[in-house]
């Protein structure tokens, strides 16, 4: 289990890797409620506009915390989190993604951890930059 | 694209509007299936056994979820999650739709068998010009979440939202 005392600033969390395909994004769209066409229907106008459907901004949102929560475990829960969708991408290539420590703090009695994360493409490409608040037990 | 594009009087008359308050289950089900969408693998989002074990009251809902909308033919979206009576409209005519940010803040572990009461807000309207797709109209909405039960906030999301 994930020990607070042992976290480095500069560490960086284990990587996170996905390929998600058009099954993945209707999977996504039926868990989040989100059927926007642009990420099922090549035939959409803002899909034929872009050349293809592209991955949901909030799944690779979710796929941030599903990184932060695979490193955090059960020692803490995220307080907060967040990104900015700077770049589209596309199902049938992958992305990465990753987080490295920032701060860690224990001010008040709190146990406060900061991780910056982001998703990247196959070009490097930073295209979901964020951060994460982490409250350790 | 929209080479042009400016905030009318009646635009910027929706910022500070409030939408009616709406309710947001968290289920084992919606917990289930948001938690397989993304691609979770860890047990506690999908066996309640294991929840309990790792000292949650239920499956836990992952940060970036905050409930599926109880859903009403003609009162909620049909392509969103979420409500589309009482919503603050603004009236842009631009099609094109994107994400351009999300922020979520979190005030305590949410669980099956909460159920959430969601407000939103339009906070502010701008628009800005893109190389790439033109004139784009970014909308800031705020939506916070109340547990029904206990009346205490829940959690807080900030998103911004591009039309172009």
């Amino acid at each position: 289990m994930l020990r607070f005392d042992d976290i480095k600033e500069g560490e960086a969390l284990p990587e996170l890797r996905k390929t998600p395909t058009l099954q993945t994004l209707v999977k996504y769209s039926a868990g989040s409620g989100d059927f926007n066409p642009l990420h099922h229907d090549y035939n959409f106008p803002q899909a034929k506009q872009i050349g293809s459907i592209i991955v949901h901004g909030r799944f690779k949102y979710a796929s941030l915390g599903e990184l932060v929560s695979n490193w955090v475990g059960h020692a803490g829960r995220i307080r907060k989190i967040s990104c900015q969708y700077k770049g589209m991408d596309l199902p049938g290539k992958e992305f990465t993604c990753r987080g490295v420590v920032k701060k860690k703090s224990s001010e008040g009695g709190e146990k406060i951890v900061e991780v910056e994360v982001w998703t990247e493409n196959a070009e490097g490409k930073k295209t979901t930059p964020g951060s994460a608040l982490i409250v350790f037990r | 694209m929209a080479e042009q594009f400016e905030l009318t009087d009646d635009m910027r008359a929706q910022i500070g509007k409030k939408s009616p308050p709406w309710e947001y289950e968290v289920t084992t089900t919606s917990v289930r299936m948001f938690a397989r969408g993304v691609g979770y693998t860890d047990p506690v989002y999908f066996d309640v056994e294991s929840a309990k074990k790792a000292g949650y009251r239920s499956l836990p809902a992952p940060p970036t979820y905050l409930g599926s909308a109880v859903f009403l033919p003609g009162r909620c979206s049909d392509t969103f999650s979420g409500p589309s009576e009482g919503l603050p409209t603004v009236e842009h005519g631009l099609k094109g739709l994107l994400d351009g940010s999300t922020e979520t803040e979190v005030f305590d572990t949410i669980c099956a068998g909460d159920t959430l009461v969601a407000v939103q807000e339009l906070i502010d309207l701008k628009v800005v010009a893109s190389a790439s797709i033109g004139k784009m109209l970014i909308a800031t909405i705020d939506t916070t979440y109340t547990d029904k039960a206990t009346g205490k906030p829940a959690a807080k999301q900030r998103a911004q939202v591009i039309y172009y």
